[in-house]
């Protein structure tokens, strides 16, 4: 398998704040990968160094074997980079169907009629359908969580970032996120995704990498990592114990 | 019936003022720059016009096919090679920069063209008129107000209906979050300036056309723009319309009462808007 994503010796600290400390890791293409950590661990500051909102002190990422460590957000949406956030932020002022229109124009590249039916596919993917005339500024927290995934859905990514998005749903909800991450993931999108929902993150990823302190600390598969006694005791505190 | 022709007199002025304020709205409106040299830029735009009318012998409407891209071409280099480096949380820069340039363009006018008073000839177009039941009206306010008309509502097309229109809003509403989604900010940024200064060009056009200019008047330019911006309500292009036919209103009525008081009318009726409503008469809904 060639690898999609290649993040090497990536550094990046704030003062005295070390938010990556050589973190090295491959994502391949079609994988669907699960990022655990504390809070504060550096697993958002990773998804602003990938997506270029952050410039790393040191290290390289290289998307489908190119180095894009120097290049701007709007190049790496291009190539096929997208994100969704923790805290939804949508272009409160547009509909939400414009939202979508934006990432199908800007980042996937597709021209009107086509960027305008691909808006309409991924408002129906993500359970938007109805809601496309609403101002997004007008929409529960929920919905703007999926507009967070509808967004990035539109600029059609190959590698899609995704930000605890699974937080603060109830059970059914949950439920139903996942089964649609399972069908982006199906349809050959590569995934990476940073979530505290353990349950959600098992049901889809097919490897875990846990960090601490901006530093890789396990990586593997799901099941031996969430028993190994290390994620245990860093992550999990406590709950080594019981 | 003076009084009603005054009324008509003053609006048809107002699609001058608003067509002032049309290119300082957009601006603002996407990348909250207040474009302190927007009038010296208007009077640029009528000064590459005399020049084209002169050198080609062609008229000044006609002219119009050049100073538009140039002034376009203009807006786009300023904006990617000076303003957007002054763009950040500080508003100050802005202001300080676009001052500067005012008065840089100022004295480049008069170093070139010198003090004198300059104006256009649009022939027989400037003397036309038309009448209407006791009314008359000149042909040459009459098409400046269907211009301004025409593009006010392309602009709200444009902003509405087009991708260029959701990178604007997009970008204006959140930047960050527009470069994530494969916007390029300085780029955006700088076809927003090329489109309000092609609109510029228009409305520096018509003023050459309509009364003599020299380099010094582009400070009046600039605070009739604000003013119907202003009581337009920011952010709102069909209320920066209103707002320009307001203050042509108040103008016309007050040189009515007296030809003294005509600046005077006009600047009273602003503070009065702003008074009673703040954020202008039309806001932009708020989300």
């Amino acid at each position: 398998m060639s690898a999609l994503l290649s993040v090497s010796e990536l550094q990046k600290s704030f003062g005295a704040v070390v938010v990556a400390d050589a973190s090295s890791f491959d994502v391949a293409q079609g994988e669907a990968v699960g990022i655990l950590g504390p809070n504060g661990a550096g697993k958002t500051s990773l998804f602003n160094l990938i997506t270029g909102s952050l410039r790393p002190d040191g290290g390289a990422i290289r998307f489908e074997g190119r180095d894009i460590t120097s290049a701007s957000a709007a190049a790496r949406c291009k190539m096929g980079v997208a994100r969704s956030f923790q805290i939804p932020q949508p272009f409160v002022g547009m509909t939400v169907f414009e939202n979508a229109l934006v990432g199908a124009t800007q980042g996937a590249g597709l021209p009107a009629a086509e960027a305008e039916a691909h808006a309409l596919d991924v408002l129906h993917e993500t359970g938007l359908f109805a809601k496309a005339n609403m101002r997004a500024g007008s929409l529960s927290l929920l919905e703007r969580k999926r507009l967070e995934l509808a967004r990035a859905l539109a600029a059609k990514p190959k590698l899609l970032l995704l930000d605890e998005i699974a937080g603060g749903l109830t059970d059914a909800e949950c439920g139903a996120l996942i089964d649609t991450i399972k069908r982006i993931h199906a349809k050959g999108t590569t995934i990476i995704w940073i979530e505290h929902v353990v349950h959600a993150l098992m049901a889809v990823v097919e490897r875990l990498i846990v960090i601490d302190f901006g530093r890789k600390i396990a990586e593997g598969e799901p099941k031996a990592i969430m028993e190994s006694a290390e994620v245990k005791e860093i992550y999990l505190g406590i709950a080594a114990d019981g | 019936m003076d009084w009603v022709s005054a009324v008509v007199q003053g609006t048809l002025l107002g699609g001058l003022y608003a067509l002032f304020a049309a290119g300082l709205s957009l601006i603002f409106g996407v990348m909250r720059l207040v474009n302190i040299a927007h009038g010296d830029l208007i009077v640029l735009a009528a000064y590459l016009g005399l020049s084209t009318t002169v050198m080609l012998g062609v008229h000044p409407f006609v002219a119009l096919l050049i100073v538009m891209p140039a002034m376009a071409g203009i807006g786009y280099c300023l904006q990617r090679g000076v303003l957007n480096q002054t763009l950040g949380d500080d508003i100050l820069p802005p202001l300080l920069v676009t001052f500067g340039l005012s008065v840089i363009i100022q004295n480049a006018l008069l170093e070139g063209y010198s003090a004198d008073p300059q104006k256009m000839s649009a022939g027989t177009l400037e003397t036309a008129s038309i009448s209407a039941g006791g009314l008359t009206v000149g042909v040459l306010p009459l098409l400046t107000f269907a211009i301004a008309v025409a593009v006010i509502a392309g602009l709200q097309f444009m902003f509405y209906r087009t991708a260029m229109g959701r990178a604007f809003r997009a970008v204006s509403d959140n930047s960050d979050i527009a470069q994530l989604m494969g916007l390029n900010k300085a780029h955006v940024f700088g076809v927003a300036m090329a489109i309000a200064l092609a609109v510029t060009a228009i409305a520096g056009i018509l003023l050459g056309v309509r009364t003599s200019f020299d380099p010094s008047v582009g400070g009046a330019r600039l605070i009739f723009g604000f003013e119907a911006v202003i009581i337009g309500g920011l952010g709102n292009l069909w209320g920066t319309l209103a707002g320009g036919v307001i203050l042509g209103v108040a103008q016309t009525l007050g040189a009515k009462v007296d030809p003294g008081w005509q600046l005077l009318a006009g600047h009273i009726a602003f503070l009065i808007v702003l008074a009673v409503r703040p954020n202008g008469l039309f806001p932009r809904v708020s989300h």
